[in-house]
């Protein structure tokens, strides 16, 4: 008994995560922010900013996808914004035809919107790079103009649901206990943590390991038994997955959808700001949905900025991240904060700058 | 047992291997020649990202080709790469864990801890392979082919860039690999002294053609290998 017990114990204790100091201080901020955005923030936002960080919440499930498929596989897809149509189109429809609760709604617009992503998606696996974002753009287009015809559902009857009015619809519905802008903020963020944690357990088994491995090396992960084909389809279902939630989550925030909400630019705008967030962190979706939904919004409410301004803005951020910070803000802003810091400390440490400059690079002599 | 029969490869024109039959039997052998040789497409066609234009690889009685290519790695086929092929993203324990593995549970957790500690040179499993040196990450991708039921491994210059000493380690790793996996190993490397210290039998390429084989102290000391090396037609005596 003891012998067999004896050489197990290590293996089993090293999958135990250690209580690592940075793991915790990271984990304490994290807690101590969704608290914060739960329970601080819905009493001090007016009207206008609790709908746009319902907005926030909402994209960065999206921004949550599409940063799985660029950063983690290396799949640059353009075509989120059609996945989020797809999402939005049929979460609406159900909520208007059949009585069933919203989170079951939400649950099987994802599931739709899985199986539609990856079906239309399934030729594309085979490109990479540019190609692919060309044919998802393609694909995406399509998707729109699609849409357009069909229209969204607005209480009509038959499959598209679509009554051919513009003025008295019915809202979409709400969950019964999210109804209001602020209960359902909070609904929505909640929703966001549960597909961010889908995620993050994805990341941390065996389907984050065989992606890490696709994006550096199809070769070696080929070499290691690893189909990759398999495992891209699997990025892809679980991004379509995420992202037909969030557009069930969309079409009970907005209430009304209209085909003009869904530009297919926004699908290149999506891809900009989620290189800007940061590709290879969670952090970095959330970043992203903020520079997607928050800024625009607090920008126009301040200064009347229109959103065209931001598109030069995130222009010369995405070359920024190209050029000097692939991480995004997500990897460089701590970096950029430690070296300030530093900075600082050096600022503050050295001898007051009444001495001459003669006599203090010898102080530095002696203090070396 | 590995046995090859008139395998044949053409990129095009060229014809990368020319009709090469042999058979590895067991243990440890060397796989060597002058660049361009066909080494690499050897283990290319192995691993299945190069097709043959003709010939067969019977490997214990299977027909290797016949597999798609990540079936081959649950045969029990395993390489490392020219150029390192360690994932950087990647803790140690990860890049061993992504190999295909018929275990589960703890047993395939014990496997993977026991390949690391058997490739040594005091790697951790929870180290980031990007912050590991040369070296490490080349015992990285050997531990991996460890990991699972090996049946053939493929090491494609697994020495080199490296030092003198991290060289000596690799050498007593791989000489011991047979040993404890069972495993077939066919090594292709440049280092003729690590080539003679982990090899009991070694084959030669020459522009795709299987110029010599057998026991390698023999097979170092034929005219035409050195020809082949050197370059020279005539062999001073």
């Amino acid at each position: 008994m003891i012998d067999t017990a004896g050489p197990k114990a290590p293996a089993a204790a090293r999958l135990l995560p250690r209580p690592d100091r940075r793991a915790l201080v990271r984990g304490t901020i994290i807690v101590v922010l969704l608290l914060l955005a739960l329970f601080a923030l819905p009493p001090l936002m007016n009207g206008y900013y609790t709908v746009t960080m319902t907005q926030v919440a909402i994209y960065s499930i999206v921004t949550l996808g599409l940063g799985l498929l660029v950063g983690r596989v290396g799949l640059y897809s353009l075509g989120q914004i059609a996945v989020l149509i797809i999402g939005a189109w049929t979460g609406a429809r159900l909520l208007f035809g059949t009585g069933q609760p919203f989170i079951v709604v939400m649950i099987e617009a994802g599931l739709v919107t899985m199986i539609i992503g990856s079906l239309i998606t399934l030729p594309a696996l085979r490109l990479r790079g540019l190609y692919l974002a060309l044919i998802t753009l393609m694909l995406a287009g399509a998707v729109t103009v699609i849409e357009a015809t069909l229209n969204f559902p607005n209480g009509g009857g038959g499959f598209s649901g679509y009554n051919g009015s513009l003025v008295h619809i019915p809202q979409i519905r709400r969950p019964s206990f999210a109804g209001t802008d602020p209960a359902y903020y909070r609904f929505s963020v909640i929703v966001a943590i549960v597909m961010f944690l889908l995620v993050y357990v994805h990341l941390r088994a065996r389907p984050g390991r065989a992606w890490a491995s696709i994006r550096q090396s199809e070769a070696a992960s080929l070499a290691a038994g690893i189909s990759t084909t398999f495992y891209k389809l699997w990025a892809m279902a679980l991004a379509s997955f995420v992202t037909g939630v969030a557009g069930a989550l969309l079409a009970g925030g907005d209430r009304y959808l209209y085909s003009i909400d869904f530009p297919i630019q926004n699908s290149i705008t999506l891809l900009a700001v989620v290189l800007m967030g940061g590709v290879f962190s969670l952090a970095g979706a959330v970043i992203a949905a903020f520079l997607q939904s928050f800024l625009p919004a607090m920008l126009y409410q301040l200064w009347s900025v229109p959103y065209d301004w931001l598109l030069i803005l995130f222009g010369v951020g995405v070359m920024q991240v190209l050029a000097t910070a692939p991480g995004g803000i997500a990897d460089q802003f701590p970096k950029d904060m430690k070296r300030l810091y530093r900075l600082i400390r050096r600022l503050v440490s050295r001898p007051a700058p009444a001495s001459s400059s003669g006599t203090a690079p010898a102080k530095g002599g002696e203090a070396a | 047992m590995i046995e090859v029969k008139d395998l044949t490869v053409k990129y095009g024109g060229v014809t990368s291997l020319d009709g090469m039959s042999i058979t590895f039997e067991a243990g440890t052998c060397g796989l060597i020649g002058p660049n361009g040789a066909g080494k690499t497409t050897f283990f290319n066609v192995l691993s299945g990202f190069v097709r043959q234009a003709s010939g067969s690889v019977r490997g214990f009685g299977d027909d290797l080709l016949k597999l798609p290519h990540y079936r081959r790695a649950r045969w029990g086929v395993r390489r490392t790469f020219q150029t390192e092929q360690a994932i950087e993203g990647l803790t140690v324990y990860d890049n061993v864990a992504m190999q295909h593995s018929p275990l589960r549970g703890a047993a395939r957790r014990a496997d993977v801890l026991g390949a690391i500690e058997f490739a040594g040179g005091g790697l951790s499993p929870d180290a980031r392979v990007g912050s590991l040196g040369a070296g490490q990450r080349r015992l990285v991708e050997v531990a991996r082919t460890l990991a699972g039921k090996p049946r053939l491994i493929l090491l494609d210059e697994p020495a080199a860039g490296l030092p003198e000493e991290e060289t000596t380690h690799l050498t007593s790793v791989i000489k011991s690999i047979p040993e404890k996996t069972g495993a077939l190993v066919i090594l292709v490397d440049h280092d003729m002294s690590l080539v003679s210290a982990v090899c009991e039998t070694t084959a030669v390429l020459d522009f795709g053609k299987l110029i010599a084989s057998g026991p390698t102290a023999a097979v170092l000391r034929d005219e035409n290998v050195m020809r082949a090396y050197l370059g020279t037609a005539e062999v001073a005596t």
